[in-house]
C-alpha cells in the first residue's frame, strides 16, 4: 500500500487527539456546520426520504450490471477521443499516471481534490519522480503545506482551527507583506486563489477525481465549492480523471437524482457551487478544454467486494455525511482511524484495503449509535457491516485476551441460567454490601476502564430474578 | 412497525377481572436484574396495572455484548434459548430499547438462513417490544397514575430511538405524570458514548462523549435526568457524578410507575434529597 497507515495504532492515535486542544476546538464545528445545515437542508425537501431510496437502487443497479456499465462508458469514451486506462491496484493507477506525464514532459501538474489519488499514494510518486503536485482545494493546498493527509473526506483540513491556517500561510507565503490583515477566513481565500491562479496558468497536466462517470455520454462529473477543479481540467492541455469503479451511474439522469442527495447530506446545500461535466478533449468548435482527456478506473480491491458481503459499501458517494454523525469522529477526528478514510464509512472500507489484521480496532471502536446508518444518502447498513468485521476479527481471535476472556467469562454464566442467577445474586449482594454508605464506586480494580472517568453507580444488591423467584416461590428460592 | 391494538376490548376491563389478559413476559435485562432491580419491579406495575399478566421466566442476557463483540456463534444459542424459554408468552417485554432492539431487530437476522428458526425468530419478533412503547402503541395506554413533581429532562437512546423508533412514545406518558415538567436538553439524541462494551474497550473516547452529553444534560437545569436504558442511565450517571453534578438519574419505568422512593442511581438512601412530589430534588 502507498501510503503507511497508523490504524493500527487506532488507541494511542485517539488518545493523541483527545488531548490535542486545536484539534477539539476545530471537531466542536462539526455538530454545528455540516450536521445543522444537513438537517435544515432535509427539512426543505419533504421527498429526501424517497430520493435516498432512489439514490440506493441506482447504486444497486449499476453495481449489479457493472461490467456493461463499464464498457458502455469506455465506447463512449473513446467515442469522444479520450481514452480510457484500467488500474487493477493503486501501482498501476500510479505507473499510468507517470507514463501520461512523461510522454507529455510534465514537470508540474495541479490537483482537484481526489480521494483516489490520496487511496493511491499519487502526490509521492509523483514528487519522487520529480513531478511536482500542486493540490487547488482549499483544503488540499492547507494540509499539503503542512505535509498531512486529509482528515475528512470532503473538508480534508477539518482538523485545523483558522488561526493555525493563518500561521501555516505566514510561514510559507514569505514574500507577501508580513503585516498583512488575515482575521476573516475570507482574506485566507482570497490569498490562496491569487496564489493559485499562477498556478493553473503554469500547469502541464490536471488531474481531478469524479463524483460520477456516466455511462450514457462517456462524461464525467466532479462538484466543488470553489472553482478550482474546473481550472484544473480546464486550463491544462491535459486532463487525467481518476475515479474507482462504483463512480459509474447508467444515465445522466441517475446522476442528476444522486446530486439532490449528494450535497444536501455532506455540506447541506441544495447543490454544491460547481457542477462540472467532462466529456473527452476539446472538440474542434470548443473555445477551450484539454487536448488530451484520459481517465483511469481503479479497482483496488473492489471488485472482488463486490461479490462478497461488503458489496453494499460500494454504493458510498463519499458525502462525509457518516462522519460527520459520528460521535466517536467528532471526538478524535480523522486522522486518528490511521489510513484514508476515516469515520464509519472508513472502518468499514479500511480493512478490505490493508487487511483487518492492520485496522481490527476501526470497526470496533463505534458505539453502534447508529447515527451513520440513519443520515447515509445510499442507506448503506454501516453498523452491520462493521459487525461483520466485528465477526471476522472474533473467529480470528483479533480481540485482545483480556476482552476475550471477560466475554468469555460472561457467556459462560449466560448460557447457564440457574448458575447465573446465584452467581449474580452472590456477586451483587457482595458488591451492594461492599458499596453501603458510598453513592458511587470510584475505584474498582476489575472496571478501570469504566472508573477512570466515570463513577460506577453502586447496584442496589440482591438481583431482581432472587428477588421475583422469593416474591413469587415463598422465601425459599 | 405497524400499531395494532388487539388488546383494545381488555383494556375496557379492570385488572383483576375476568377476560382475556395478555400473558406478559418480562425480559428484565441483566443491568436491571443485577443492578437495579427496582426498574423490573416498576416495568411489572405498569405492566399489571395496564391489565397484563406478567411472569418472569428463568433468563440470563439477550446476547447482545456477544452479538456486538463479534460473537456470533454465542449470540444465536443465546437468542434460541431465549425464543424458546419465552414461547408460550403473547408479548415480550423488555425495559430497554438495546435489549428490545436486539431481540425485534437482530434475532431474526441470526436465524435468518435457518428455515425453521426463522420463522421462530420472526414470530418471537413480531411480539416483542420495549416496555413504554408496548404501553402506548400495544396497549393503548395513553396515561399513568402518577406524580412526580419536578423538571426532568429525556434522553433518548440510540437503539430504541434509531431501531425501533421510539421518541414519541415516552414524552406522552410523562406528559401524564402529575407535576413533571420536561425540559428537552439539545442533542437528546445524541449517543452519550455508552455503546456496551464499547465503553470499556475504548474508554477515553467513550468518556469524552459522555462529557457532551453531561453538558448538554447540566445546561437543560432540570435536577432529573430520565431515559429508557439503564447502560446509558449508569454511563451518564457515572460522569455526571464524577464531574460533580447533582443531577439524579432515573430509569423512566420508575416515574412512571409512581415508584420513586427508591434513591436514584448511585445514590444511597440516606443522601436521597429528591422526594416524591417534594418540591426539589
Amino acid at each position: 500500500m502507498s501510503l503507511t497507515s497508523t490504524s493500527q495504532q487506532f488507541k494511542a492515535n485517539a488518545h493523541h487527539a483527545l488531548g490535542d486542544a486545536d484539534l477539539q476546538a476545530a471537531m466542536a464545528h462539526v455538530p454545528t456546520g455540516f450536521v445543522a445545515s444537513r438537517a435544515a437542508a432535509i427539512a426543505r425537501l419533504p421527498e429526501f426520504e424517497a430520493l435516498r431510496d432512489s439514490a440506493r437502487d441506482i447504486k444497486n443497479h449499476t453495481l449489479a450490471h457493472l461490467d456493461l456499465y463499464l464498457e458502455a462508458y469506455e465506447s463512449k469514451v473513446l467515442a469522444a477521443g479520450g481514452h480510457v486506462h484500467f488500474a487493477r491496484t493503486s501501482d498501476e493507477a500510479n505507473a499510468i499516471v507517470l507514463e501520461i506525464c512523461k510522454s507529455h514532459g510534465a514537470k508540474t501538474v495541479t490537483k482537484g481534490k481526489s480521494m483516489i489519488s490520496e487511496e493511491i499514494g499519487l502526490n509521492a510518486v509523483l514528487d519522487a519522480n520529480g513531478i511536482k503536485p500542486i493540490e487547488t482545494d482549499l483544503g488540499e493546498y492547507i494540509i499539503q503545506l503542512r505535509r498531512e493527509t486529509p482528515s475528512h473526506i470532503i473538508a480534508p483540513a477539518a482538523h485545523l482551527t483558522k488561526d493555525q491556517v493563518e500561521a501555516d500561510f505566514r510561514r510559507v507565503h514569505v514574500n507577501l507583506d508580513a503585516k498583512r490583515d488575515l482575521e476573516e477566513p475570507q482574506t485566507l481565500l482570497a490569498e490562496a486563489r491569487t496564489i493559485m491562479r499562477q498556478n493553473f496558468l503554469a500547469a502541464d497536466i490536471g488531474i481531478t477525481g469524479a463524483n460520477f462517470l456516466i455511462a450514457e455520454t462517456g462524461t464525467s462529473i466532479i462538484v466543488t465549492n470553489e472553482g478550482n477543479g474546473d481550472l484544473t481540467q480546464s486550463l491544462p492541455k491535459v486532463h487525467i480523471v481518476l475515479a474507482a469503479i462504483e463512480k459509474l451511474v447508467p444515465t445522466l439522469e441517475d446522476a442528476a437524482q444522486i446530486l439532490r442527495v449528494l450535497a444536501r447530506s455532506a455540506t447541506g446545500q441544495d447543490m454544491s457551487v460547481y457542477t462540472t461535466l467532462s466529456t473527452g478533449p476539446r472538440r474542434a468548435d470548443d473555445p477551450d478544454g484539454p487536448e488530451h482527456y484520459h481517465v483511469i478506473i481503479l479497482d483496488n480491491g473492489r471488485s472482488s467486494m463486490l461479490a462478497g458481503p461488503f458489496k453494499d459499501m460500494l454504493r458510498c458517494i463519499r458525502c462525509g455525511a457518516c462522519m460527520n454523525h459520528c460521535p466517536v469522529y467528532q471526538s478524535i477526528g480523522g486522522h486518528a482511524y490511521g489510513w484514508v478514510y476515516p469515520g464509519p464509512m472508513g472502518a468499514v472500507l479500511t480493512p478490505s484495503f490493508i487487511g483487518l489484521d492492520q485496522s481490527s480496532d476501526l470497526p470496533n471502536a463505534s458505539t453502534f449509535c447508529g447515527q451513520c446508518e440513519s443520515v447515509c444518502p445510499v442507506r448503506i447498513p454501516l453498523p452491520g457491516l462493521m459487525r461483520l468485521w466485528r465477526e471476522r476479527s472474533f473467529s480470528r481471535q483479533l480481540m485482545p485476551f483480556a476482552q476475550r476472556a471477560a466475554l468469555g467469562f460472561w457467556v459462560f454464566f449466560a448460557k447457564n441460567p440457574r448458575l447465573y442467577r446465584a452467581a449474580t445474586w452472590a456477586a451483587m449482594s457482595a458488591l451492594g454490601f461492599f458499596a453501603r454508605g458510598r453513592d458511587n464506586l470510584n475505584a474498582l480494580p476489575f472496571l478501570k476502564a469504566w472508573t477512570k472517568s466515570r463513577d460506577f453507580p453502586a447496584p442496589q444488591g440482591g438481583t431482581f430474578q432472587a428477588q421475583w423467584a422469593k416474591r413469587h416461590t415463598g422465601p425459599k428460592s | 412497525m405497524p400499531v395494532e391494538n388487539p388488546m383494545e376490548t381488555s383494556l375496557t376491563l379492570t385488572p383483576g377481572s375476568t377476560g382475556s389478559h395478555p400473558r406478559v413476559g418480562l425480559f428484565v435485562t441483566c443491568l436491571v436484574d443485577l443492578f437495579r432491580p427496582s426498574v423490573g419491579f416498576a416495568a411489572v406495575k405498569l405492566l399489571e396495572d395496564a391489565g397484563c399478566a406478567v411472569e418472569v421466566p428463568l433468563q440470563t442476557c439477550c446476547g447482545q455484548p456477544a452479538y456486538n463483540s463479534g460473537d456470533r456463534a454465542t449470540a444465536k444459542a443465546l437468542a434460541g434459548r431465549i425464543i424458546a424459554d419465552f414461547d408460550a408468552f403473547d408479548y415480550v417485554v423488555a425495559p430497554s430499547g438495546s435489549c428490545a432492539g436486539m431481540m425485534v431487530k437482530h434475532f431474526p437476522l441470526l436465524f435468518k438462513d435457518d428455515p425453521d428458526w426463522a420463522v421462530k425468530a420472526d414470530r418471537f419478533a413480531a411480539k416483542t417490544y420495549e416496555l413504554v412503547s408496548f404501553l402506548t402503541d400495544v396497549l393503548g395506554v395513553t396515561m399513568v397514575d402518577s406524580t412526580f413533581a419536578h423538571k426532568v429532562t429525556y434522553h433518548d437512546s440510540c437503539s430504541g430511538l434509531r431501531e425501533l423508533g421510539i421518541e414519541a412514545q415516552p414524552r406522552r406518558l410523562l406528559a401524564s405524570v402529575r407535576g413533571i415538567h420536561l425540559i428537552e436538553m439539545e442533542e437528546s439524541n445524541i449517543c452519550c458514548g455508552f455503546g456496551g462494551t464499547f465503553a470499556v474497550k475504548y474508554d477515553e473516547i467513550s468518556s469524552a462523549i459522555a462529557d457532551k452529553k453531561a453538558i448538554n444534560i447540566e445546561a437543560a437545569r432540570a435536577p432529573v435526568l430520565l431515559a429508557g436504558d439503564l447502560g446509558c442511565l449508569m454511563n451518564m450517571a457515572g460522569r455526571l457524578a464524577r464531574r460533580g453534578s447533582l443531577v439524579e438519574a432515573r430509569h423512566i419505568a420508575e416515574v412512571l410507575a409512581d415508584m420513586t422512593e427508591t434513591p436514584p442511581i448511585g445514590r444511597e438512601p440516606e443522601k436521597q434529597a429528591a422526594q416524591k412530589g417534594a418540591s426539589k430534588p
